[in-house]
C-alpha cells in the first residue's frame, strides 16, 4: 500500500510499452489503415467513373442503334425507288419491243393479203373467163372482148 | 474457501491485501512488490506481443479477424485523441492506446476469481498475491508521473522554456501576482496526477474490497448467506465490469487531455 520502489519498475514498463506501442504497433497499423481508407476512396471513384462510361456509352449505342436503323429505312427506300424505276423501263421496253413486233407482223399481214387479194383477182378473172366461155362457147373470142375483160379485171 | 486463519473476515482480508515484497537496500521504500510489477509486466508483454503479431503483418488489403480487431480498438482510440488534439499525434495516440488496453487488462484482473491467484502462488511459494495491480497505488502513480512527465515535456516543446515560465509566473493574475501565479500553476499541475492515479486506485481498489466481503458470505457458515453472496458476487462483478471499462477510459481520455492541454497557448 505505501509508495515504494515499486513506482519506477511500474514507471519504467510503462515507458517501455509506450515506446514499443509508438514503433512496432501504432504505425503499421495506421498505415494499413490509411491505405486501405485511399483504396476504399480509389476504388468507389473508379466504380463511380466505369458507370459514368457506362451510361456513356449507353446513349452512344442507343444512337448508334437509332442511325443505323434510319439508315436502313433510307436504304430500303431507295431500293424501292430503284426497283420501281427500273421495273418502270422494262415495262416501257417490253411495251415498245411489243409495239414494234405489232407493227412488223401487220406490214407482213398487209402485204401477202395484199399478193393474195392479187392473185386472187388474176383467178377470179379466169375463171370468169372460163365460165364465160362456157356459157357462150363461140361467141365470144378471147380477143375480141379483151377491152372488156379487162375492164371487169379492174373492176374486181 | 480459504478463511479458515483464526481471524475470520478481516485476517482473510488483511491476507489479501498484502503484498508479496522483497526489499533490498534500507528504508521501507526499497521494497519492490513482486505481485504488482509481476502481473502488470506480464500483462504488458502479452499485450504488446498480442498486437505486435497483429500489426507487424499489417495489410492494407482484406484484413484477418485479429488485424480487424486490432484495427478497431485503434481507430477507437484514434477518434478519441483527435476529438481532443489537433496535432501530431505520432506519441499521443500509441500512448493513449497502451494506456486503454494496458488499464483495461490490468483492472480485469479484478474480475478473476478472488482467491484463484493468490491459491495458485501460494502453492509456488507465495505467502501473499494481490492479482491486481491497478489497485496498487504505485502502478496508478508510475503511470500519472509518467503522464505528468510528458505534460511538462510538451509544454516546454509547444511554449519554448521562456515562453512556459512566462506562462507559469503570469498567468491566470497577471505577471504583479508573480508567486501567487506560480503557486496556482504548481497546484494545478500537480492537482492532474494526483487526481488521476487516486481515481483509478479508488475505484480498483474498493471493487477488490467488496469482492473480499462478499467473498466473506460464502464462508458465513449459512446457506441464506451463502447464497446472498453467490448473488453479490454475480452482481458485482457485472456492475465491475462496468467500471474496470469506464476507468480505463478515463484513464486514457484525460491523460491525453493533459497533454493536449499542455500544448495550448493560454
Amino acid at each position: 500500500m505505501n509508495i515504494n520502489a515499486t513506482l519506477f519498475g511500474e514507471a519504467i514498463a510503462f515507458a517501455l510499452l509506450i515506446w514499443f506501442c509508438m514503433h512496432f504497433i501504432w504505425p503499421p497499423l495506421l498505415n494499413a489503415m490509411t491505405e486501405r481508407q485511399q483504396k476504399v476512396a480509389e476504388g468507389l471513384e473508379a466504380a463511380e467513373r466505369a458507370h459514368a462510361e457506362l451510361k456513356q456509352a449507353d446513349t452512344q449505342v442507343a444512337d448508334e442503334v437509332r442511325k443505323a436503323r434510319q439508315q436502313a429505312t433510307e436504304i430500303l427506300g431507295k431500293a424501292q425507288q430503284q426497283a420501281n424505276l427500273v421495273m418502270e423501263k422494262a415495262r416501257a421496253d417490253a411495251q415498245a419491243e411489243i409495239g414494234r413486233q405489232q407493227a412488223g407482223a401487220q406490214a407482213n399481214i398487209d402485204r401477202m393479203v395484199e399478193s393474195a387479194r392479187e392473185q386472187l383477182r388474176g383467178q377470179v378473172a379466169n375463171l370468169a373467163m372460163q365460165g364465160a366461155e362456157k356459157i357462150l362457147q363461140r361467141e365470144i373470142g378471147p380477143a375480141a372482148h379483151k377491152a372488156l375483160l379487162d375492164q371487169l379485171v379492174t373492176g374486181i | 474457501m480459504m478463511i479458515e486463519a483464526p481471524g475470520g473476515l478481516s485476517e482473510y482480508i488483511n491476507h489479501h491485501l498484502k503484498n508479496l515484497t522483497i526489499h533490498f537496500g534500507g528504508g521501507s521504500f526499497w521494497t519492490v512488490q513482486l505481485d504488482t510489477l509481476g502481473v502488470s509486466v506480464v500483462i504488458g508483454v502479452a499485450l504488446s506481443a498480442l498486437l505486435w503479431a497483429c500489426a507487424h503483418r499489417a495489410t492494407s488489403g482484406v484484413p484477418s479477424r485479429g488485424q480487424a480487431f486490432v484495427e478497431l480498438l485503434v481507430e477507437f482510440v484514434d477518434g478519441q485523441v483527435k476529438d481532443v488534439f489537433h496535432g501530431d499525434t505520432r506519441l499521443l495516440g500509441p500512448l493513449a492506446l497502451t494506456i486503454f488496453v494496458w488499464v483495461l487488462l490490468m483492472n480485469l484482473m479484478d474480475v478473476m476469481p478472488l482467491d484463484v491467484i493468490p491459491y495458485l502462488m501460494g502453492l509456488a511459494g507465495a505467502e501473499h498475491f494481490r492479482a491486481v495491480p491497478t489497485s496498487e497505488l504505485n502502478t496508478t502513480f508510475a503511470m500519472s508521473l509518467t503522464v505528468l512527465i510528458l505534460t511538462i515535456f510538451y509544454s516546454f516543446k509547444a511554449k519554448g522554456a521562456s515562453g512556459y515560465m512566462k506562462e507559469i509566473f503570469t498567468v491566470p493574475f497577471g505577471p504583479w501576482l508573480a508567486p501567487f501565479n506560480l503557486l496556482m500553476n504548481l497546484i494545478e499541475l500537480l492537482s492532474k496526477p494526483l487526481s488521476l492515479s487516486m481515481r483509478l486506485f479508488g475505484n480498483m481498489y474498493a471493487g477488490e474490497l467488496l469482492f473480499m466481503l462478499i467473498a466473506g458470505l460464502l464462508g458465513a457458515g449459512s446457506t441464506i448467506l451463502f447464497g446472498l453472496g453467490v448473488f453479490g458476487y454475480l452482481a458485482w462483478g457485472i456492475f465491475e465490469l462496468l467500471i474496470i471499462v469506464i476507468q480505463a477510459f478515463i484513464f486514457m481520455v484525460l491523460s491525453v487531455v493533459y497533454i493536449a492541454m499542455a500544448q495550448q497557448h493560454h
